[in-house]
């Protein structure tokens, strides 16, 4: 375990280590995997910590839970850096970089008020493709607005705020 | 010609299409048109419904619409306005497509947001065809434009255009710009305030496309290279400030003693309609007036559309 952080979460047993995430944007991940704290879960955030690829990064540890590809991929979104650990038995035994998908589902919504998507009653996500990584673009699929990396980060603070 | 390339077709966006589909839509159009000019067009839709769901008022294109489905034999059924809302009475858009989708063979639809066809083509089994989503696409008139683009100068390819006004909130200038990235114009040029210039996706389109157009917001800079003036209404509504817009609507106006200052003689003007008064009455009667062809082109235009994709023979 790298001294940074070594000190300040215990070990995990069994769960997801997201690593090399920008620094700021571990609350974000979170949303984005839809943890609230509330499932019971224990998630161990760790922020700011040195990083030799990052210069500082956080970091989400959460215990017992596995993720999805769709899940994995999701994170993407907001931080392409990231590698994801897969821990048993202490060890982590895989690997991986998240990898954009080429559709978002749900997650984001459309930044046009007149998007058919916006229209209460309907019963229907918001989707976008994917247009450009870096920096990130999408663009929805009903109404073709083009959204940037900016507001996909707004909705997710919003979203946390909503919460508290 | 692929058969059945259009048939049980959505139509969405202008951009769902290649320029073979569209040929093949034109040439079907041309001989729409000449039964119509003859007086006798085969009632190739016979027994057909078609469902108009203009939940957004229109007059023409629902209009023109119904004409083509009758023409060829068709009934219609449907709404418009008002009475779109109090039959809803709170029901959400996908119910009533579902409904409509029960009891028509294709669904015409126009509503005010953006994306509302393409969810109501998710939704509906039959051939769902857009009459105008918000500000976003308006299909069906970027063919008829198109359409009468290639009447008057035989080609689409190689011409100059110029696309004046609301660039920004129009669907028809939009959707015209957007169906010329199909084609290979000599040059593009968007002409609108600053306000009002074309949206960011459809700018990206552009650059995708390879097209070279350039953003200008005096039509008296431009207007003498034009061989297509497509112009469109500027709302005093789009802007913030009243006196804003009295400063610009002056110099987007055409008129007769201006393209006889600066145009070239083959110009001709294009404009979806309505028209207010950003074409003066005078320039009507000139050469350069085409939106009066270009308005009864959508006719035969929608005629030919309905029949590919209800699958009826010419
Ligand atoms: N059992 C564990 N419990 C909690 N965190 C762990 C565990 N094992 C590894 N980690 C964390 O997962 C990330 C990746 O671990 P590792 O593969 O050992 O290091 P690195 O990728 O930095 O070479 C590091 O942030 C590390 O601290
Ligand atoms: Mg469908
Ligand atoms: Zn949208």
């Amino acid at each position: 375990m790298a001294p940074s952080e070594g000190l300040l979460v215990r070990r995990i047993r069994e769960g997801t280590v997201i690593d090399h995430i920008p620094a700021g944007r571990a609350l974000a991940v979170l949303r984005i995997l839809g943890i609230t704290g509330r499932e019971g879960l224990r998630v161990a955030v760790v922020m700011n910590v040195e990083s030799r690829r990052l210069g500082r990064k956080d970091i989400v540890k959460v215990e017992g839970r596995h993720l999805s590809s769709e899940e994995v991929n999701r994170i993407a979104l907001i931080a392409p850096s990231a590698t994801i650990n897969i821990v048993k038995d202490y060890r982590v035994i895989e690997k991986k970089r998240v990898k954009l998908p080429s559709v978002i589902e749900g997650i984001i919504a459309c930044t046009n008020p007149t998007c058919i998507t916006r229209k209460p009653g309907e019963p229907l996500r918001p989707r976008f493709k994917i247009v450009a990584e870096r920096p990130l673009q999408l663009q929805c699929t009903y109404c073709s607005t083009i959204i940037d990396e900016k507001d996909v980060l707004e909705q997710l603070e919003e979203a946390g705020e909503e919460r508290r | 010609m692929r058969p059945g390339r259009w048939r049980g077709r959505d139509v969405i966006s202008i951009l769902d299409f290649t320029r073979d589909d569209l040929e093949e839509l034109f040439d079907v159009a041309a001989r729409m048109k000449e039964m119509l000019q003859r007086g006798h067009v085969p009632r190739l839709l016979e027994g057909r419904i078609v469902a108009l769901a203009f939940f957004e008022p229109s007059t023409r294109t629902r209009l023109s619409f119904e004409t083509a489905a009758k023409r060829l034999g068709a009934q219609t059924l449907g709404f418009a306005g008002e009475e779109a809302t109090s039959l809803a009475k709170g029901e959400n858009l996908a119910d009533t497509i579902r409904m409509l989708d029960g009891y028509a063979d294709a669904i015409v639809i126009r509503h005010k947001y953006e994306g509302s066809a393409l969810y109501a083509a998710e939704v509906a089994e039959k051939p769902v065809i857009n009459a105008g989503d918000g500000k976003q696409h308006h299909p069906t008139q970027a063919m008829l434009d198109l359409y009468t683009v290639k009447e008057l100068f035989g080609t689409i390819d190689g011409l100059v255009y110029g696309v004046l006004g609301d660039l920004r909130f129009g669907r028809a200038a939009s959707s015209f710009i957007l169906a010329l990235t199909l084609y290979r114009p000599r040059k593009l040029y968007l002409i609108s305030p600053p306000l009002l210039r074309a949206r960011p996706e459809v700018r990206a389109r552009l650059e995708e496309a390879g097209i070279d157009y350039e953003e200008v917001s005096k039509l008296d800079d431009v207007l003498g290279e034009l061989d297509v003036l497509y112009v469109t209404r500027i709302q005093r509504e789009r802007f913030p400030d009243p006196r804003e817009y009295e400063k610009v609507r002056g110099s987007y106006r055409v008129t007769r003693e201006l393209l006889e200052k600066c145009a070239k003689p083959e110009l001709r003007v294009l404009h979806p309609l309505p028209r207010v008064d950003e074409i003066a009455a005078n320039v009507d009667s000139s050469r350069y007036a085409a939106y009066f062809l270009q308005a009864r082109n959508g006719v035969p235009v929608r005629m030919a559309l309905l029949s590919l994709i209800l699958g009826a023979e010419v």
